[in-house]
């Protein structure tokens, strides 16, 4: 599976409070929340994401409140990956149990601008960075992780045991 | 080589003699929980999987306690289909508007979770009830569909980090002096996927109430948990609590930590957070003035009834500060009555302050206190980020109870007065 997209570009301790802002969870559809993704720090994010887009962050992105509401907006957004140095372990969990693919990967994170273009080889976690012809290597999942991401989700992964 | 409190709990609820950190295992629950936000998510994902209801009824909490009472129409809707399902799979568990309160006071105080448990919740400050002696820590609503069907929950086995306490802390300085000067120390990210151990003599002069809150803001430095062992003021909180069975677990003597800080409790200062993170925090004698508008006393981390007695010792017989708008929100609605009793109550609405019926709006600026362009609020809740009273420009300095209620007198930023 590859992904490949412009990059949307975010700094350290990005919290799912300015990724979907509370006042918006009186709804749980995901076009609506799609619809405020990142609206706190970013308002022309919505305007400006296309279709496989992917968000490249620093450290602990996805902090704070436990919402799904968070990885379901990005998702729905139309993002194809999040690249990060580190997520925080909610985000990270909700990430992989909805089947929003995520990589931690320092190097890449710090690296990356916005505005490049990237490809991602999930098989292999290489980052290949077009715009400025890098290439780095992402953290692998534990083979467990991969099977819940491979089957799309905990729940066909559930369903599927 | 020996394992933590944690890992100890994680072995039993896995039927494993032994469990390490990095290790994945898939742990039996003692209870789900979820809320008014997350639980439609997680029964829309439940209702995906191959099962007819809930792993066991008994083992499922449900408080709409997020934007209740029903803040609009959506939010209604939301509520309605949390009740519709507690009614369809009869669970025990669910709160209603007159019983409910703040989910992380409210399960404590209703005896649903005790020492040795391992409980998920749908909520980030499920790891409250470390405080207890539990594994306790917030997942998302497809983790909590997943627990509700299976009774179970994969996890990465935690390192984990201990804080060593000791000494007594001094007058005014509260549990949430205590984690506030921690997450300053070590950041929001200091302890990503760890455990925070909370050991050491100085427990013995932290009230249950001041645990709760330490445990609490856990999340706050990143952590997978927080925990306390077990001592004579927990049991008596249990005993008093509930009517479940109890297990102690204690760390090895030869358990490894990541880290080990020790704390002097009585060098704590009364200590602020200042906006757009937890980890910015300055204690109160390096503050200048700093005028606020708005001041919120209650939350999950300091809605309950020691709290509120040390905002109304502050604030009795005074009156808030010309403009301020002070709203104090008991966590439950026993927390509450108890306040009606003691007349802690009385003395609020004297001074000028109003008072909620518990719900989590101000906290994450759902209802009930949302802030203007540019407002100040002084909050005993826990988390400052952008936006998340209010308007984007806005700012929340979090605080203790001692340090809330003296700014709604003063008007300003305050330490409380001897």
């Amino acid at each position: 599976m590859k992904a490949k997209g412009l990059v949307h570009k975010y700094g350290d301790n990005v919290d799912t409070d300015v990724i979907i802002p509370a006042r918006y969870l009186n709804s749980s559809d995901p076009k609506e929340l799609a619809s405020k993704c990142m609206i706190d720090i970013d308002e022309e994010f919505v305007n400006r994401v296309k279709e496989g887009d992917i968000m490249v962050a620093n450290k602990n992105f996805g902090c704070g409140s436990s919402r799904e509401h968070a990885p379901i907006a990005i998702k729905a957004a139309g993002i194809s990956c999040v690249i990060a140095e580190t997520f925080a372990r909610i985000f990270y969990r909700n990430a992989i149990n909805i089947g929003l693919p995520i990589i931690e990967c320092v190097e890449a994170a710090q690296d990356i601008e916005a505005g490049d273009e990237v490809e991602i080889d999930f098989d292999s976690g290489i980052i290949h960075n077009i715009t400025k012809g890098k290439e780095y290597k992402g953290q692998a999942f534990p083979p467990f992780m991969q099977e819940i991401i491979n089957k799309e989700g905990l729940v066909n992964y559930i369903n599927s045991k | 080589m020996g394992m933590t409190m944690t890992q100890k709990i994680l072995a039993a609820h896995t039927g494993l003699e032994k469990v390490e950190a990095g290790q994945l295992i898939e742990a039996n629950l003692d209870l789900v929980l979820g809320n008014d936000v997350t639980a439609p998510v997680a029964i829309k994902e439940m209702e995906k999987m191959n099962v007819e209801t809930v792993f066991d009824k008994d083992k499922v909490a449900l408080v709409p306690d997020h934007f209740t009472p029903n803040k609009d129409i959506k939010s209604a809707q939301h509520c309605a289909c949390v009740r519709k399902f507690a009614c369809e799979h009869d669970i025990t568990n669910y709160f209603e508007i007159g019983e409910m309160g703040i989910e992380h006071a409210l399960l404590p105080e209703n005896g649903l979770v005790v020492a040795g448990d391992v409980v998920i919740g749908a909520d980030s400050h499920t790891c409250t009830y470390g405080a207890l002696g539990a594994f306790s820590t917030g997942v998302g609503s497809t983790d909590m569909g997943a627990g509700m069907a299976t009774g179970q929950a994969w996890f990465k086995v935690p390192s984990a980090i201990k804080f060593n306490l000791f000494n007594k802390p001094s007058k005014w300085v509260s549990g949430k002096d205590v984690i506030l000067h921690i997450i300053g120390m070590i950041g929001v990210d200091g302890a990503l996927y760890k455990s925070m151990e909370f050991v050491g003599e100085g427990i013995q002069h932290l009230s249950i109430d001041d645990r709760f809150t330490i445990a609490n803001m856990a999340i706050e430095a990143g952590a997978k948990n927080g925990i306390f062992p077990v001592d004579d003021i927990t049991k008596e909180y249990m005993n008093e609590h509930s009517t479940r069975e109890y297990i102690v677990y204690e760390a090895d003597e030869d358990a490894e930590y990541d880290e080990v800080y020790d704390i002097d409790l009585s060098k704590i200062k009364s200590t602020v957070a200042f906006p757009h993170l937890p980890e910015n925090t300055k204690t109160i004698d390096e503050i200048d003035e700093i005028k606020i508008d708005q001041v919120v006393i209650g939350s999950c981390t300091n809605g309950r009834i020691s709290d509120l007695r040390v905002a109304a010792k502050i604030m009795k017989d005074k009156k808030v500060a010309k403009g301020m708008r002070c709203i104090i929100f008991p966590a439950t609605q026993a927390i509450y009555l108890q306040a009606i009793e003691e007349g802690l109550i009385e003395t609020f609405i004297k001074a000028g302050a109003v008072v909620s019926t518990p719900t989590c709006g101000p906290c994450l600026g759902g209802h009930m206190g949302i802030l203007a362009e540019g407002e100040r609020a002084v909050a005993t809740t826990n988390r400052n980020f952008v936006g998340r009273m209010g308007h984007t420009s806005s700012e929340i300095y979090l605080a203790s109870p001692a340090v809330a209620a003296a700014s709604a007198l003063t008007g300003y930023i305050s330490a409380p007065a001897e």
